[in-house]
């Protein structure tokens, strides 16, 4: 439905003048109506992230228990390290560190400074085993860990594994220690894997089995394992009704864990990872630090965090606003005051920074160590935030007149024009050194600069053939861009359902229902997640291809 | 002496008791000169590799000279410490067969994995291949590191999608191989920790539910379900070598911890300095038979190693800095060149610094180095260049330049294949297949 179409007046009216005001909203959006018939999607089987990993055992054993992984990302695909997951394989040295983490936070979990809270049982006779205390705690956990519940042969498995160790060791602790070891390199810890069932509401198709949908919703919005609650519900059916389902879904948008869902989810599109590595040339820009790279990356966070979650305002104006927070290793930058920690803060209006494009994040990440670089900038506002793909350089190229030391080159906008003289550079740097330009009043640690070798700065450009004089209305011109809302919808579809569509359709239907649902809720990110984690896309597998059903 | 075997001293050990023995560091361990394995076993032949990124510029990389005693041109000049022990291959050529010429990846996934790519890595590199071959009974069957201080900076791969993550952190690669898990092979005391027992016994329950898991996913989950199960066997072996008192080894004596957490920065010296403590750490590893494959990245394909003033970083040097009239080259470029290869120098030297046998480690050691291009400029996978370094137990000769005339530098990777006694008609596919040894370099 368009905001414009009388459809659209027509429901408005109903419900300002409260006519079925109540019903019509619940059916609008409790029922995904005019959501397109869809084959759903495959069902797959993901490794787990660091931090989906140490996310999900902080809700296990508590925020006290000390998890120090850090696992290798994953190859970056179709714009997110996510969509690798349902890919990426365990190797030696990666086995090793779950091992290791599950080495320190089972001896952490039995440690007596922590037993009594984290073991629901006491034992007896500490100094044997007790089978009955070792089932209570081993099936509580193993239930959060493997995010269904264990059957009862792996149960047993466990339980007999802790009383040979307590046999063994003769220690009741030291038994459950092992065995929580054990489980914690569960296959089904560390691999979320999709199970699905046939659909009974639509005959010959399928979905996710109750536990799977409750693992897909949580580390879509949590970017953790699910919770007690949300399993209680799968266990129970009711996530498999449309209410019930709603209802989960309303209580985790709810919820403060939404912030780290979707902090994982925006570290990941926009590219965070690479701040691990950043390294600026401290005789070049001394003022730019490893705390420097730190806060520029939390400062986006925080902005997307208050912009779309505390105030819910709409996805295009992120990249208009002025509105931020400030902490003084950002503040040195641009030569302003500030008090230590974070505080919000708006930037002046006659500054010249609005929005995420400005911020010190995207100017740094994608500049060079030593100076900015209109083309890694253009490259990066494409590829990343209107998913958009710009083709490699070819082989057998001369970049050298960009370095020419001539005297007509005062400027980089000088120099990457030069790219346009060489017709095999053209086709590529004409989509993206015009955007980049845009951002040449800040150079490669993102401090502002009015001129570059005595010569005033231009930085006009244009964007899809919108026109702009500086950043502020490159700003404005992805604001407007179509594009921008598309890509996030994209990627975060992809992210929610574990990886990019491989079939022939890509959810093209489905993707273009939520676009105009998108715009039409006012390009709020709650309703966005609330409308793709209710879809029966979300939910729907498509049968896998017979040749690749496993012999069993 | 009387006859006393070591299985007879750690029987009984393993009961259940945390009983700690004191062992006498015995002479029946040794061999006569306390230089070998006790068992009379030579020491093991070990594999790895090197890897850098932007290959080099032939007028003042390539010698003049071939064979042995080879002129050292600026840009190798830095290998007059070791030339002896690099046998240094030029003008080969990466074959596309085909596929476009991927910047910066298509030439090093051909010397590694013997076969051009089109998208993704197709498959095993050589040194997987190899661990298959020799490194399933140590403690690791591999290790990687790099110095870019960069996980990801990794030139080995178990397969399309299992990349090796490098080692980065001195202290964090450190405790990794010396940390409290390692078993000194010259400690006097040996106490095996009865839990280890215990877990070997729940992981084998963990490895029959992977295999059932396996069993109820698609083929292509399957198979890495399936690597999964392959890893936890060797998290069992690595219990059951916790479980026995190793052999003694001479060379065997850790470094200490590094002090601490070198800051990052991809500045040459930096580099420099974590690259050698990374290779200490990787040198004394293989001296103390913790792994017989390894792995070192010193750059990335795409390098981004910084020199201090100067805007660029290495990468976008290559491609945007003029060709300077009366050099002839890129000066900045080669001065890029020319510190990647001073850390290969202190590479092959710090093996060198282990006395193994009545030689070194490095006599025991084969390493295979390789980069992306030949000519970064114009990303070309003409003359291209490989090295290696060590004498693979006596089996390979080194000190010589060799011009491979435009051979894919398969045929280095497949005469280390067969070197190390991996069985295989042929490496690599299509253009790139070699089945040829280049007898040129072996005793």
């Amino acid at each position: 439905m368009k905001r414009s179409s009388p459809e659209y007046q027509q429901t408005q009216d109903r419900l300002a003048s409260g006519t079925f005001g109540l019903l019509l909203a619940l059916v609008l959006v409790g029922c995904s109506p005019g959501e397109p018939e869809s084959p759903g999607t495959e069902p797959r089987v993901r490794l787990i992230t660091t931090d989906q990993y140490v996310n999900s055992l902080r809700y296990v054993f508590g925020t006290g228990i000390e998890t120090r992984v850090e696992f290798p990302p994953f190859q970056r695909t179709d714009g997110l390290l996510s969509n690798s997951a349902a890919l990426a394989g365990i190797s030696s040295s990666q086995l090793e560190q779950f091992q290791g983490a599950a080495a320190s936070v089972a001896s952490q979990v039995i440690d007596p400074a922590n037993r009594d809270f984290l073991i629901p049982c006491t034992p007896t006779d500490e100094g044997s085993a007790n089978n009955d205390c070792a089932a209570e705690f081993l099936s509580k956990t193993g239930r959060l860990l493997y995010k269904r519940p264990l059957t009862d042969a792996e149960l047993a498995q466990f339980v007999e594994s802790a009383a040979a160790g307590a046999d063994r060791l003769g220690n009741f602790y030291a038994g459950l220690e092992v065995a929580l070891e054990g489980m914690l390199l569960g296959p089904e810890v560390l691999f979320i894997v999709d199970r699905v069932e046939p659909d009974p509401e639509n005959p010959g198709q399928l979905r996710l089995d109750a536990y799977s949908l409750a693992s897909r919703l949580s580390y879509f919005l949590w970017n953790a394992g699910p919770d007690v609650k949300l399993l209680d519900a799968a266990a129970s059916g009711e996530l498999q009704t449309r209410d019930g389902r709603a209802r989960a879904v309303d209580r985790m948008l709810a919820s403060p864990r939404l912030v780290d869902g979707m902090r994982a989810f925006f570290d990941d599109m926009f590219g965070f990872s690479s701040f691990r590595t950043v390294a600026k040339d401290p005789s070049i820009y001394p003022q730019f630090q490893n705390t420097t790279a730190v806060a520029a990356r939390e400062q986006t966070l925080r902005t997307v965090v208050n912009h779309l979650i505390t105030e819910q305002e709409s996805y295009l104006e992120l990249y208009t606003t002025r509105s931020t927070f400030m902490t003084p290793a950002l503040a040195i930058l641009d030569g302003v005051a500030t008090p230590p920690g974070w505080v919000p803060y708006t930037v002046p209006a006659d500054s010249h920074r609005a929005g995420l494009l400005t911020q010190v994040s995207f100017l740094s990440l994608h500049a060079h160590p030593g100076r900015g670089s209109p083309t890694l900038r253009g490259k990066a506002l494409r590829e990343m935030l209107l998913c958009q793909v710009v083709p490699t350089p070819p082989p057998n190229v001369d970049f050298s007149i960009v370095n020419n030391p001539d005297s007509r080159y005062p400027t980089q906008r000088d120099r990457v024009m030069a790219h346009n003289e060489n017709p095999s550079c053209a086709g590529c740097h004409r989509i993206m050194d015009p955007i980049g330009l845009g951002l040449e009043n800040f150079d490669g640690a993102g401090s502002f600069r009015a001129t570059e070798n005595g010569v005033q700065i231009d930085a006009s450009g244009n964007l899809d053939g919108v026109e702009f004089d500086d950043a502020v209305g490159l700003a404005q011109a992805l604001h407007d861009n179509p594009a921008l809302p598309r890509c996030l919808v994209q990627r975060i579809f992809d992210y929610g359902v574990g990886g990019p569509a491989t079939g022939e359709d890509q959810h093209r239907e489905f993707l273009a229902y939520v676009n105009e649902a998108f715009a039409a809720d006012g390009y709020r990110l709650h309703d966005l997640l609330r409308r793709i984690a209710l879809s029966d896309t979300f939910s729907r597998i498509r049968p896998a291809p017979m040749s690749d059903l496993a012999a069993d | 002496m009387p006859k006393l075997s070591r299985r007879r001293i750690l029987k009984g050990m393993l009961g259940g008791s945390a009983v700690t023995v004191g062992l006498p560091f015995l002479d029946c361990f040794l061999n006569e000169n306390g230089t070998a394995l006790a068992s009379g076993l030579e020491m093991p032949v070990r594999f790895g590799t090197w890897g850098y990124g932007l290959g080099g510029t032939t007028s003042v990389f390539v010698p003049k000279t071939l064979g042995a005693d080879y002129d050292l041109p600026p840009e190798i000049e830095s290998w007059a410490r070791v030339r002896e022990h690099i046998n240094l291959f030029t003008n080969s050529k990466g074959y596309l067969d085909g596929n476009s010429n991927r910047c910066h990846y298509s030439g090093w996934v051909i010397a590694r994995c013997g076969i051009a790519p089109s998208d993704r890595i197709p498959g095993e590199t050589i040194d997987t291949t190899m661990a298959k071959q020799i490194g399933k009974t140590t403690r690791y069957n591999s290790l990687t590191a790099t110095a870019t201080g960069n996980v990801t900076t990794t030139y080995s791969y178990v397969n399309a999608d299992t990349p090796n993550p490098a080692e980065w952190s001195p202290i964090k690669f450190y405790t990794r191989l010396f940390g409290p898990d390692f078993q000194d092979p010259n400690a006097s005391a040996f106490k095996p920790d009865p839990r280890i027992m215990v877990r070997k016994s729940v992981l084998s329950g963990i490895m029959e539910q992977t295999r059932a898991l396996e069993k109820t996913v698609g083929a292509a989950d399957r198979a890495r379900i399936d690597q999964y199960f392959t890893e936890l066997r060797q998290l069992e072996r690595r219990f059951e070598h916790r479980l026995s008192k190793p052999e003694p080894i001479a060379g065997c004596q850790p470094h200490d911890q590094p002090p601490e957490e070198l800051a990052m920065g991809s500045d040459v010296e930096s580099v420099q300095m974590r690259h050698r403590m990374m290779t200490d750490l990787m040198v004394m590893a293989l001296a103390c038979d913790q792994t017989r494959i390894f792995n070192m990245a010193f750059s990335d394909a795409s390098s981004g190693l910084i020199k201090p003033g100067y805007e660029k970083p290495h990468h976008t040097c290559t491609h945007e800095e003029p060709v300077d009239e009366d050099l002839g080259y890129q000066p900045n470029a080669s001065w890029f060149t020319r510190r990647s290869m001073e850390a290969w120098a202190d590479f092959v030297e710090a093996f060198t610094k282990v006395r193994e046998g009545d030689g070194t480690l490095l006599d025991n050691v084969l390493i295979y180095a390789t980069t992306d291009v030949g000519y970064a400029r114009t990303h070309t996978l003409d003359e291209m260049v490989v090295f290696t370094a060590g004498r693979a137990g006596g089996k390979v000769r080194s000190g010589l330049h060799i011009d491979l005339q435009k051979k894919s530098p398969t045929v280095i990777g497949y005469t280390a294949l067969q070197v190390m006694g991996a069985d295989l008609p042929s490496w690599g596919a299509l253009n790139n297949e070699s089945s040829e040894v280049l007898h040129e370099i072996l005793v």
